[in-house]
């Protein structure tokens, strides 16, 4: 995406399809850790309505956009289906998140609308997921530069 | 009419019924597509805790080019989040309400899950909502794993007799 096309309506478009977001992961419950735990242990499958119910809408609007339509008003990107590449970090980052949320019963999305209602304690979580996206940042990015051995040093020293 | 064994079952799985979670996936996925049909952005929650890393630190995984740019669209995102549930925890349902479970649960799951989001390519909103409305296979996996590692988890956690 390129920054110079895009609309002054961009971020204000993004703010607002937000609101939305936070607005409904309030109202499912699935900013309460109690309610996502309930589910994990199958005290209450009322979740799948929220996962399932908004993948659905997503999925008849990609559908339609990708398409029926030609580009997004306020950038001019080509409307694309969400398809990232499979390796085994899928797999490996899949199953340490799932630990974690079955630990926690937060996400990140829920995590910042749980902070939204006033429940001030999920700033543990979201410090947890800062230090956790830190460290795999830290291990990564040092790992690489081992590879990548001089290479590396010259393009971080670019940065 | 002769429905009360299995209006009974239908209680014990959603004992809080299911309209909140209903309204509230369907406002979920319309937020996702406002997005996506007004910018051609693809939301997701959890590359948030990286792009904002890349404005307090120099480690070259933050400061790639789809961070820098991205990072203030995905501030703005998260802004909006936390506006949105405000105007549901000040206005239409206000009270306060806080969480009972215990906060090394919350920091050690949400370590876990900072980690394992950033490494998996994305978490329940990118590939969960995003990923599985696009029917894409690797989406499609990760929520499987995850799903059943959570599962698992919560599961082992609560037959230890932690609660909650």
């Amino acid at each position: 995406m390129s920054t110079t096309e895009r609309s002054p309506l961009f971020l204000p478009a993004i703010y607002l399809g937000g609101i939305v977001f936070g607005l409904g992961l309030a109202i499912s419950g699935m900013a309460r850790p109690e309610v996502v735990l309930d589910f994990l242990q199958f005290d209450d499958f009322g979740l799948l309505f929220v996962m399932g119910g908004a993948a659905v809408v997503t999925g008849i609007v990609f559908f339609v956009a990708t398409t029926f339509l030609d580009r997004a008003p306020l950038t001019g990107d080509e409307y694309k289906r969400r398809v990232k590449s499979f390796d085994r970090n899928v797999v490996i980052g899949g199953s340490i998140f799932g630990v974690g949320w079955g630990l926690s019963g937060i996400c990140p999305g829920a995590a910042y609308a749980s902070f939204g209602v006033g429940n001030y304690p999920i700033l543990w979580a979201i410090a947890g997921m800062f230090l956790g996206a830190y460290a795999q940042g830290y291990w990564r990015s040092s790992r690489s530069d081992d590879t990548a051995g001089q290479s590396a040093e010259r393009a971080t020293s670019q940065d | 009419m002769t429905e009360p064994i299995p209006l009974l079952a239908l209680a014990d799985l959603f004992p809080r019924g299911i309209l909140p979670y209903a309204l509230g996936g369907l406002l979920v996925g319309l937020g996702a597509s406002i997005i996506y049909l007004s910018t051609g952005v693809i939301a997701g929650a959890s590359t948030f805790l990286e792009s904002t890393l890349s404005y307090v630190s120099d480690i070259d995984r933050f400061n790639r080019f789809t961070y820098l740019q991205s990072r203030g669209w995905r501030f703005a995102f998260t802004a909006g989040i936390v506006s949105g549930a405000a105007i549901w925890g000040l206005v239409l349902d206000p009270g306060i309400w806080t969480t009972e479970v215990q906060w090394w649960r919350l920091l050690g799951g949400g370590f876990l899950v900072g980690i394992g989001t950033r490494l998996g390519k994305g978490c329940t909103s990118g590939h969960g909502v995003c990923g599985v409305g696009s029917l894409s296979n690797t989406s499609i996996v990760n929520v499987a794993t995850f799903m059943t590692f959570a599962i698992g988890t919560a599961q082992v956690v609560a037959a230890l007799g932690v609660s909650p």
